[in-house]
């Protein structure tokens, strides 16, 4: 293609590609060598290179709790998120109403708004509607924070996919008496799984790396992978751990995105 | 749309709920809006009557150090025999400043707190501290004479805590790059200083009493007795000072991990510090040492404290009980580094010396340490011709002077 | 047509016979969860947050004082520190969102006109990756980088320069690498849509590229590039942990609002400082609707 592009032109594009590449991961890889450096407060260059943080970081409760806990808290808000999301999309592409422009806006606006502001809001408005019924910030608090920034996501990717999908099957598995529900789990939803499958695994994402919102949820018990790391960012005992971490989940990602990939088949929903 | 006007009905619903619920009418502030230390009134709150059966978990917030359970040094540890003894599962918070310490306890989330003096007046006058029935933990009686019923524990006769002990806030340096060994607190003031860029101080607006510290043996002028009674005359020298501070620091800590993280990769070379942290800096191999200056310094004289609305009351009063008893407090004040508030824990120390070096029954040394207190309208050195400066003017002058 | 023969009309048949007829009612049942989520709670909380502004603390209890008044924000408005931290605070914001821009740029554009699909794929993979690397571990490994013994200064130490350290400079570098894929995969989308036609067009009727760069992909970039900067400028904008990490002594608008709410207990003046980021960017995301950048995201 692009005959159009002067070589030099095209050449320069190449270098800017991966200069910008090399940026983005020369952090990356210093916190990987960095898992590996036998200097707890990682000097560079190190010195000495050893694999006992990434066997005491196997036996570390803390963090397997950590990761448990991140792990439920992204799923139950991918869920809420799922479910929120796409009623608001239909609702926004097959209907016109009052007020319909505004709720691009309105869904965009806690992960619009900086994260600390919608964290203090909701710690407040916890702790003054649910703490008389007895509802302590926990597990279930951040799992509503953190819906109510993921929805945005799967909104986007359903409300794309939805455009393109067009009323025509619908109309037409209804002519043949399927009710709306019916339409909905046989005709919709198998068309719509590959972008929620996608708008999914990025509102796990956001979610599983959240922190400050997180902050002001979590409350005294609940420990999610970030605090943890917070917590233990300079220990001097646990920043190494902090770096397998990471570094583990840094080589790990790579899968489910290669398959959100392969699923959304359509490389530019965010 | 009638379906956004249900919503927005709802949302005003939601403001007027939070804007009438919440408790504030029972807190006891009285009339002005700040209580003299001891000449206040806080709300009754009945002690308890007595220590039932642990409730399976304790969730406390303390200092640094206080409760070790080991992950920091596997010989360090009082928390486990705790655990296995009472069967209460011990959550600490570790908490950077006493400020983080009250908006803790304010979230009603936890049982103990460990409290210096500035912040234990106000936990008593918000009402987020039940008085402690000294009677229910049998290790108070070997307390000190000189840390019971001091002013900061002990309001109108009733005692507030249990006293844990006491220390003072030190000077640290790295050794190969500071010289020679500085013995006042000028070395972190000096505005033409050779290590700028490289100093820390204490990230909370109680610093100001350190500059205030340092403006009594400097500046006999101003006439400061009491670094906590600052006049606004005062007040604004000691704020100068700290701005022109600002230019030569290098970073300002709340986090003890950071400061030490900072001091071992040379980042920060001298500074504020607890002897706890010169303890694990050595131990991280970084070639630190710590001093008490010339000047004199402020510190801290702890007190464990339970909360007014403890959801595991019986465990907190076990882990009061335990902290204080000889050998654990000889234990706690051997890893913090300082004095010992029960006077049998001295033969218990490790380091037979321990007690001798950290002045723990030198009543005439604390003289010099000036244990943080909460800085009130009515000054706390018993002037009456002036007003001093509270400490919400402390708070909003600590922004001010990080700039 | 012959007429469908009658399914036995069970409950849920009924029900959606009766969603089916009225869209009016379909339409209120898909909404009410979302708005009730959105509006009653996040914007209701929001609203008792601003509610709160008005209020004040009783600093010796740390009690918060239901009376109305406005002594937050009057001193807010009349203190100095507090603008030049707000203003500080935007700065930072714009000049992460440039760096970004800059950046992100000439990368989504060899990513979506110069790769074949196949290594299309491949890089957006390479760019999402990174973002599941906690964002406190990319932020203390620059600490690590920035530090006096780290690598920045190893590396420029034999030209004889010395890296930043710490302070407002690493806090714009450090920033600026969190947030340039949220950048780089709008600016890669809305490249993508721009036709290579246009482009071999522009070329033929003998325009330089950087004429064709000015009249025809940036105007069709440029909603992506606002719908980027939205991302990195309000991530940017209330950030403090990244400050509190490599900011050394200095601190943003985020850091006044989180040190009054935990060390200062003040939630009232938190939530007035809070105000100052909220409405920065309604006013952005309201000047940007009308680019359209909002369908780009």
């Amino acid at each position: 293609m692009n005959t159009s592009l002067s070589r030099g032109t095209k050449i320069a594009l190449w270098v800017a590609l991966a200069l910008g590449f090399a940026v983005i991961y020369a952090p990356l890889l210093v916190v990987l060598v960095n898992s590996f450096n036998a200097d707890r407060a990682f000097g560079w260059p190190p010195s000495r290179l050893t694999g006992q943080w990434w066997a005491a970081s196997w036996d570390n409760a803390g963090v397997r709790s950590a990761l448990w806990t991140s792990v439920k808290a992204g799923l139950g808000a991918t869920a809420v998120a799922m479910v929120l999301g796409t009623m608001a999309a239909f609702a926004v592409q097959r209907y016109r109403f009052f007020g319909r422009d505004t709720i691009s806006l309105l869904v965009i606006l806690p992960i619009a708004l900086p994260g600390i502001v919608t964290g203090i809001a909701l710690n407040n408005a916890f702790r003054t509607v649910l703490a008389p019924f007895g509802i302590e910030l926990g597990l279930f608090t951040v799992v509503v924070g953190h819906a109510t920034f993921c929805v945005v996501v799967i909104y986007n990717n359903v409300l794309a996919r939805l455009r393109r999908l067009g009323t025509g099957v619908e109309e037409a598995s209804a002519d043949l008496g399927a009710d709306t529900f019916q339409t909905f789990r046989y005709v919709t939803f198998p068309l719509l799984r590959s972008a929620l499958l996608a708008g999914g695994l990025l509102a796990f994402a956001l979610s599983f790396d959240e922190i400050i919102v997180t902050t002001f949820t979590a409350g005294a018990g609940v420990q999610t992978l970030p605090i943890w790391i917070f917590n233990n960012l300079f220990r001097p005992n646990q920043a190494p751990v902090v770096n397998v971490v990471a570094a583990a989940l840094i080589v790990l990602s790579v899968v489910p995105i290669y398959l959100a990939q392969r699923i959304s088949g359509d490389a530019r929903t965010i | 749309m009638r379906s956004m006007r249900i919503a927005l009905t709802a949302v005003a619903a939601v403001v007027l709920v939070a804007g009438c619920g919440g408790e504030d009418s029972g807190s006891a502030s009285p009339a002005g809006g700040g209580g003299a230390a001891g000449g206040f009134n806080p709300p009754n709150i009945p002690a308890a009557q007595s220590v039932g059966q642990g409730e399976g978990q304790v969730n406390l917030v303390a200092w640094a150090g206080y409760a070790e359970d080991g992950s920091n040094d596997k010989s360090v540890d009082w928390v486990t025999p705790f655990e296995k003894q009472t069967g209460c599962k011990v959550n600490t918070k570790v908490a950077g400043t006493s400020d983080e310490m009250v908006s803790l306890m304010k979230t009603g989330q936890y049982d103990a707190v460990s409290a210096s003096g500035d912040a234990s007046l106000r936990l008593i006058a918000g009402g987020d501290v039940a008085p402690v029935n000294t009677s229910l933990v049998p290790n108070y009686a070997d307390v000190f004479p000189g840390l019971k019923n001091k002013p900061w524990n002990t309001i109108n006769g009733k005692s507030y805590g249990i006293p844990h002990g006491r220390g003072a806030n030190l000077l640290m340096w790295r050794t190969d790059k500071v010289k020679p060994a500085p013995d006042s607190w000028g070395v972190v003031f000096d505005a033409n200083s050779p290590y700028k860029g490289k100093v820390t101080a204490y990230d909370s607006p109680i610093y100001i009493a350190d500059a205030a510290l340092y403006l009594m043996a400097t500046q006999p002028a101003l006439g400061i007795k009491n670094p906590y009674a600052l006049d606004q005359k005062q007040f604004d020298a000691a704020v100068s000072l700290l701005k022109q501070q600002k230019t030569i620091v290098g970073e300002y800590w709340s986090d003890y991990t950071k400061e030490i993280q900072a001091f071992k990769s040379g980042d920060s070379v001298v500074g504020t510090t607890w002897q706890v942290i010169a303890n694990l800096a050595q131990g991280e191999k970084a070639p630190v040492e710590a001093t008490l200056p010339k000047e004199g310094a402020t510190g801290w004289s702890d007190t464990w404290m339970v909360a007014a609305k403890a959801q595991h009351p019986n465990c907190a009063y076990k882990w009061l009980d335990w902290i204080v008893s000889p050998k654990v407090n000889a234990q706690v004040a051997e890893w913090f580094g300082e004095a010992p508030s029960n006077s049998k824990a001295c033969q218990e120390t490790s380091d037979k010396k321990h007690c001798e070096t950290f002045h723990a029954a030198d009543e005439p040394y604390w003289t010099k340490v000036h244990y943080w207190n909460t800085p009130i309208a009515q000054c706390l050195d018993g002037r009456k011709d002036v007003t001093c400066v509270d400490y919400s003017k402390w708070t909003q002058a600590w922004t001010s002077i990080k700039g | 047509m012959t007429k469908a023969p009658s399914l036995p009309g069970g409950p849920v048949r009924r029900l959606a016979g009766l969603l089916h007829r009225r869209p009016g009612l379909r339409l209120s049942v898909l909404l009410s969860a979302p708005l009730l989520w959105l509006i009653v709670a996040y914007l209701g909380a929001l609203a008792a947050l601003l509610l709160s502004a008005f209020w004040t603390t009783n600093v010796f209890t740390g009690d918060v004082v239901k009376q109305f008044n406005t002594e937050n924000f009057r001193a807010l408005l009349t203190e100095e520190v507090y603008r030049r931290i707000a203003l500080r605070s935007i700065g930072v914001a714009a000049l992460v969102t440039i760096v970004d821009a800059v950046i992100a740029f000439p990368v989504a554009f060899c990513m979506a006109k110069l790769a074949s699909p196949r290594a299309q794929r491949w890089l957006v993979i390479g760019i999402l990756t990174p973002l599941w690397a906690s964002y406190l571990v990319k932020a203390y490994a620059w600490r690590v980088m920035l530090s006096g013994s780290g690598l920045l200064n190893w590396a420029v130490e034999p030209f004889g320069l010395s890296g930043p350290g710490y302070g407002l400079t690493a806090v714009v570098i450090t920033l600026a690498y969190l947030w340039l894929p949220y950048m780089i995969l709008p600016i890669y989308a809305g490249l993508e849509r721009l036709p290579n036609s246009l482009l071999d067009a522009s070329a033929d009727l003998g325009a330089s590229a950087f004429r064709t760069f000015r009249t025809v992909i940036w105007p069709v970039a440029f909603p992506a590039v606002v719908a980027g900067s939205i991302f990195t400028f309000s991530l940017s904008l209330g950030d403090f942990i990244s400050v509190k990490i490599v900011g050394g002594a200095g601190q943003l608008i985020g850091n006044v609002v989180y040190d009054n709410i935990g060390a200062a207990n003040n939630l009232p003046f938190a939530a007035a400082v809070a105000t100052v980021p909220v409405a920065v960017m309604m006013i952005y995301l309201v000047a940007v609707r009308r680019t359209g950048a909002l369908e780009n995201l």
